[in-house]
């Protein structure tokens, strides 16, 4: 089979890089193993969750008899089942119940859970139930989180440099306005699934979907009442997380283990996909209000902005999320004079969540709708704009928290895109376009991204591999992160094969594990390669030491003459099959494991002070984005996008650009089509993919080319120079919506911003079409 | 009538005996659960990702013919006489991966691999048709096919590449002759009527065996499709027994054409209609090729389409503009009446229990009239319509409106004529002027509701704009918007 490589240009070097996904074949072939595929223990039974159905309210009464009764049911599970903490919530908030005890806090919360020999006959039993609720007023909206108080679910944060009230004082220009960002489900193929199965004394081995086993761990221990060293998670592979799977399996998880300790049975618990996206957490939505102050030239003198998120009932992962808003709200941009303030509202819907950007996506849109009131109010292009606010030059590079940028190629991007796009005559195309056609309008918009790379929780940057050679010279290779298709695992094995000068076949990658791993941090914030790369770099590097040290004391040859590659081991005028050779020194008593460990260097952050370097380092990238709206309907497609983006030195070129061309779609369903609708009882009435709309294969652009910068390399030493790749090119589809709002701003000359909320479905884009229309009628 | 404990079918390269452990097990639950046959996926269970998508071969009318279908909301019952082909049978001429799973590989078409085994089936299936399929082709292949990994790009050069090496030795092309032999085998002409541990299958041989079931049980559910019943047992769990399927009845798939009206069997797939449609009312083929995905055109039927009452089924407003007539049986007596009169009220419809929907005639627009049907949804391509406007308009010689219907879905409890504005209409010239003075009569015809699929002001504002589009349609003026590959 050749892989295709002809469309990733580059150097022989990158060519060299190209590698399909190690499952590639076992996925094409239905061979590929997922949790609900694993086979499981005779007399398995299945869990289902029963669900409240108020967004507010007091349980008053529960009757489960009818549930207890209906064939097939073994057993039912509540709040009082629960022999350790009714808890699973992720940063120790304690705010999570596996079940609801007196209160209900969102609609679809777990209240109870039945266990049957059949999944349908648990699915099927659990609508039996008979709950009485008194209701309780619940604040569904961050408008009404607010006007109730706004109690948050957890400490807010204020980035803040220069003096803000002085310099918007100061500022020759000033404008204020608000925006909607609306939320996202993960709507990962696969959904949430754990199976457990119970061991001797306090054990149990948890097989989950999940991108953070040592927390699943630690929620199993702490739910069931027993030490971490009893429970052991294991994942080979998700189909699909995308942030879905970072906390959200602890529930699913917990209830699997309670109940196979409970009756000493395996337990695999699937909920339906509807149940899934109704009582799992999501991409929060949030209300960004700014103020900017600038000049005639659109350089921007201050911005004071709030970014208020609708965070559900509990705090989840809520903080670090609204952080990563603010630290994102600068984007490429130099802001002098700046305020960044969050708001993380409690509210009566499910606990939003992680999500590819974590947080970032929103406040960069925020920033960007900035940039693009600037823009309107001044007539300019708004690359333009961009480009006179970009950080760079003396003073003009520190982030609103107090970072340097120190490894700035924002211009490069955008200039280079903007040449190989052909933007500034596209541009004129679509205004004369635009003048000749009535109905449909077009609109072109380049946006650029900067994405700061390492969790900003500082401790999570650190990770750890198991490194195992054979007699035989056969690898077994283990990090703690985990595999959802974003290809880590052939990332490290690439590494390690690197290392050892082996082919990549010598290496088995297995399924990740808590008890070969321990204490590992989510495979999230687009980290995994970064920092279980090295992990196991460290561990390869840690047994090639002994085998050189080995071959030296052996040979008696110099340390510079001993090479791994081909699959040999020269030493001096030697060559050895690597196998022959581990033999060797096996028989020499050498230590053939190891385990691997990593940390981040040079990163700190403060919280209290808003001050810090959390970030190692930035990734960058550009999109040019051209659209065609059609002003009676408000119906549009993506006609042409075209990319350029930064992975600094690529691992895997072909891996890369997926996650590119695959971030990107995924952020344009953000930022288009997909709604999340709440209804005024708050039931999600999305909750499922005949009504909530991903992307399918039409909506790709017509025309998409997708560029990786070859040229750059990290300035910070990772592994091979390379750069994080899952999360950053979510946030080029920016550059759609920036697109659609120019088309819609047509209809008024151009003269006035569309202030387009997100996502910009046909209806929005129709009423802001007649809005727009209004308006000019009135000048 | 033969009793049995089993229905027969052709899995892979084995025949199935099999007593279903339901009236309502699905084919996706007895490929997984009860065969461990894995590789065919769970993503929604409801007909809208494709991550279950496997080949069904049947015999029509004597000739072996392969679609893709959604096993998650496939009756296993229905599957009785046919070839079920999962992607565990794939496998290329010499016995390794096929083209299509080769080319998946080096186009690096899978990231996290979930949606893949069903990707691979539509794709296979696309390319048995047509090896060498443009984008277009290509996106029409995967409306029914979910990714959230890969943006699709990738799958769409697999594709293309894999349309090459498609080969005449191609197993499933090589195993024909066998597979129709064997389901020729199966096919019986008498009705097959199971009574499984939860509830009781009626698999009648032909049209008036399905008439004399439904005078014994005259509330049996009948299925067609499925792909409207599929989701009251995966989404709502509804006990529907006892069952009748009709999907696989040839004389309910009969096409009539004559020289001004075509007449469409109930249960004509809008797979099997849509050649027949885009040669004699080709105004219509943007919409059919917009209804659900290859999978749910592949079992959707137009019968079921009218007979659930939807009143956001896409069928319903091109048909009543043009002024389809419905012919109902039950027994051996039938009746004609105007499609638009079927639809009473919401959640009802002008059908005795017992009796089923035979045939829809459809005229053909005579020449000169201008027929559009423009579905708005949030999501171009498999999704349901928000609303959908249909008009048929006829000019008379000095440019007025000879004759004008509308009919809308979306905009009311049933699909609905929009006669007031018909009204306003009639007689005038056709002028932008005489639209806009019309447009105020869509809030007598129309109250809208708001849901998630749209506002009731949005509704209400683009129903209207719909009839201006189809004025500056006719002026020739562009209001399509280009959705070619560049
Ligand atoms: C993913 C998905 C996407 C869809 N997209 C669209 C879309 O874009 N546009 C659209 O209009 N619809 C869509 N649908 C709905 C569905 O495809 C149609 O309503 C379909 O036409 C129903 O036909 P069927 O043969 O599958 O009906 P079934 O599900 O078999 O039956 C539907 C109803 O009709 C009854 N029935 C069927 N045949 C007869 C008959 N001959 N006589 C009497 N009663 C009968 C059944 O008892 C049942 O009440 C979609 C559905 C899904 C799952
Ligand atoms: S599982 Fe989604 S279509 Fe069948
Ligand atoms: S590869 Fe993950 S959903 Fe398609």
């Amino acid at each position: 089979m050749t892989i295709e490589k002809r469309r990733i240009a580059g150097s022989p070097e990158w060519q060299a890089r190209i590698s399909p996904h190690d499952s590639a074949l076992k996925h094409v072939s239905g061979l590929a193993e997922y949790t609900d595929d694993i086979v499981s223990p005779e007399g398995t039974l299945h869990a289902y969750l029963g669900l409240a159905e108020r967004a507010h309210a007091r349980i008053t009464a529960m009757d489960l008899d009818a549930v207890r009764a209906a064939s097939g049911v073994v057993g039912v599970l509540t709040a009082s089942d629960i022999p350790g903490a009714n808890d699973v919530s992720s940063t120790g908030a304690h705010d999570e119940p596996v079940f609801a005890e007196t209160e209900v806090l969102f609609h679809g919360m777990p209240v109870f859970a039945v266990i049957a020999t059949t999944r349908d006959a648990a699915r099927r039993a659990a609508r039996l139930a008979r709950i009485e609720y008194e209701d309780l007023p619940a604040d569904l909206t961050v408008e009404a989180a607010r006007a109730s108080g706004g109690d948050l679910v957890t400490e807010p944060l204020t980035l803040e440099r220069g003096k803000v009230e002085a310099a918007l004082a100061s500022a020759p220009r000033r404008l204020s306005g608000s925006m909607q960002i609306g939320g996202q489900d993960h709507f990962y193929l696969e959904g949430q699934i754990s199976l457990a199965i119970p061991g001797e004394d306090d054990d149990v081995t948890v097989f989950a979907s999940t991108q953070h086993p040592s927390e699943i761990q630690h929620i199993v221990g702490h739910v069931l009442g027993v030490p971490s060293n009893a429970v052991t998670v294991n994942v080979r592979r998700m189909g699909g997380g995308f942030g879905g799977k970072e906390t959200q399996g602890n529930l699913f998880a917990a209830v699997a283990a309670v109940a196979a300790k409970r009756f000493n049975r395996a337990v695999k618990i699937r909920p339906d996909r509807d149940d899934d996206m109704i009582a799992t957490g999501k991409r929060h939505d949030f209300r960004a209000d700014y103020e900017v102050g600038f000049d005639d030239q659109g350089r921007i003198h201050a911005l004071d902005a709030v970014f208020a998120a609708r965070c559900g009932f509990a705090a989840d992962l809520s903080g670090p999320v609204t952080d990563r808003a603010l630290f994102h709200a600068d984007n490429c941009y130099f802001l002098p004079a700046v305020r960044l303030k969050s708001e993380p509202l409690r509210t009566h819907t499910v606990s939003n969540t992680a999500f590819r950007g974590f947080g970032g996506p929103q406040g960069m849109i925020g920033g960007e709708r900035v940039i693009e009131e600037i823009a309107y109010a001044l007539g300019l292009d708004p690359l333009e704009v961009r480009k006179r606010n970009l950080y760079g030059g003396e003073g003009r590079n520190l982030t609103p928290y107090h970072q340097t940028v120190t490894d700035n190629i924002a211009l490069r991007i955008i200039e280079e895109l903007e040449e190989t796009a052909d933007y500034q005559a596209r541009r004129k195309a679509v205004l004369d376009f635009n003048t000749k056609s009535p109905v449909l309008k077009r609109g072109i918009a380049l946006t650029p991204v900067k994405f700061g790379i390492s969790f900003t929780a500082t401790w999570f940057n650190q990770a750890g591999a198991l490194l195992h050679i054979y007699r035989d010279g056969s690898i077994h290779l283990n990090h703690g992160g985990t595999e959802m298709g974003q290809g880590l695992n052939i990332k490290v094995a690439q590494v390690v094969a690197a290392e050892f000068g082996v082919p990549l076949d010598t290496i088995k990658i297995t399924a990740t594990s808590t008890g070969k791993v321990p204490n590992t941090s989510a495979t999230a914030a687009s980290s995994g390669s970064d920092l279980n790369g090295m992990a196991a770099a460290n561990a390869a590097d840690q047994i090639k030491d002994r085998l050189i040290d080995f071959a030296i004391e052996t040979y008696d040859v110099p340390r510079d003459q001993i090479a791994f590659e081909e699959g040999e081991v020269r030493v001096g005028n030697q060559r050895f099959v690597f196998a022959d050779f581990v033999e060797q020194a096996y028989q020499a008593r050498i230590q053939l494991s190891a385990a691997g460990f990593y940390k981040t260097p040079d990163i700190s952050w403060d919280r209290k002070a808003g001050k810090g370097s959390p970030f190692y380092y930035f990734a960058y990238g550009a999109a040019v984005s051209e659209v065609e709206i059609d002003t009676l309907t408000g119906e549009y497609v993506v006609r042409r996008v075209d990319i350029l983006h930064d992975v600094g030195s690529s691992l895997n070129p072909a891996i890369d650009l997926g996650q590119v061309e695959g971030g990107f779609i995924q952020g344009m369903g953000w930022l288009t089509t997909e709604e999340l609708v709440w209804d005024d009882k708050g039931r999600l009435r999305t909750h499922a993919p005949s009504t909530y709309k991903i992307p399918v294969s039409s909506d790709r652009p017509r025309e998409f080319n997708v560029t990786l910068a070859e040229w750059s390399k990290n300035t910070r030493p990772t592994i091979r120079r390379s750069k994080a790749v899952g999360e950053p090119p979510f946030m080029l589809a920016i550059s759609v919506l920036e697109a659609l709002s120019m088309a819609v701003a047509s209809v008024a000359d151009y003269s006035i911003c569309p202030r387009l909320d997100a996502p910009a479905t046909p209806e929005r884009i129709l009423m802001a079409v007649e809005r727009l229309q209004a308006e000019q009628a009135l000048k | 009538m033969a009793s049995g404990d089993t229905i027969r079918f052709l899995l892979n390269g084995e025949t199935v005996e099999h007593r279903p452990g339901a009236a309502h097990e699905t084919l996706l639950d007895f490929l997984r659960l009860n065969r461990r046959l894995t590789g065919t996926k769970e993503g929604c269970a409801e007909g809208d990702c494709g991550a279950c998508t496997v080949l069904i071969g049947r015999l029509s009318r004597g000739e072996l013919v392969y679609e893709t279908v959604n096993a998650c909301i496939r009756f296993l019952a229905s599957v009785h006489g046919c070839h079920v082909v999962t992607i565990e049978h794939l496998r290329g001429a010499d016995g390794g991966p096929h083209p299509v799973q080769q080319a998946m590989v080096a186009h690096h078409g899978a990231q996290c691999g979930f949606c893949t085994p069903g990707i691979v089936m539509s794709l296979y299936g696309l390319l048995m048709q047509n090896p060498a399929p443009t984008d277009i082709d290509i996106d029409r292949a995967l409306q029914g096919n979910l990714c959230r990994c890969t943006g699709y790009a990738p799958i769409a050069r697999a594709a293309k590449a894999a349309g090459a090496e498609m080969t005449k030795d191609d197993p499933l092309a090589s195993e024909r002759a066998a597979v129709t032999e064997a389901l020729a085998g199966m096919q019986t002409d008498e009705t097959l009527s199971v009574e499984t541990p939860e509830g009781t299958i009626h698999i009648p041989a032909n049209a008036d065996g399905l008439a004399d079931i439904l005078a014994d049980n005259p509330d049996a559910t009948i299925v067609a499709g499925a792909t409207d019943v599929g989701l009251w047992v995966t989404k709502f769990m509804r006990d529907i027994s006892p069952v009748v399927f009709i999907g696989h009845l040839d004389d309910l798939k009969m096409i009539e054409e004559t020289g001004d009206a075509i007449t469409f069997g109930a249960g004509v797939s809008y797979t099997d209609a849509a050649p027949v449609l885009a040669r004699r009312i080709p105004a219509l083929t943007e919409l059919w090729d917009r209804i659900g995905g290859t999978q749910i055109r592949n079992m959707g039927t137009i019968g079921g389409n009218i007979a659930n009452g939807s009143p956001i089924g896409d069928t319903p407003p091109p048909f009543i503009a043009l002024g389809a007539e419905l012919t109902l049986r039950k027994g051996g007596d039938r009746r004609t009446i105007p499609l638009e009169s079927f639809f009473i009220d919401y959640g009802k419809q002008d059908r005795s229990p017992g009796e089923f929907v035979e045939s829809i005639t459809v005229p053909v627009p005579a020449e000169g009239t201008h027929l559009a049907a423009y579905k708005i949804s949030k999501r171009f391509d498999e999704d349901i319509s928000a609303l959908l406007g249909a008009f048929a308009l006829a000019l008379a010689g000095d440019g007025t409106v000879e004759d004008i219907r509308i009919a809308f879905g979306g905009m009311a409890a049933t699909p609905k004529r929009a006669s007031s504005v018909e009204d306003a209409l009639r007689g005038k010239p056709w002028t932008e002027a005489s639209v806009m003075a019309a447009l105020s009569a869509f809030e007598t015809d129309f109250t809208p509701i708001s849901d998630m699929r749209a506002s009731a002001d949005y509704r209400m504002r683009s129903a209207k704009n719909l009839l201006r589009r189809l004025w500056h349609e006719t002026e020739g003026t562009p209001v399509r918007i280009d959705r070619g590959v560049a």
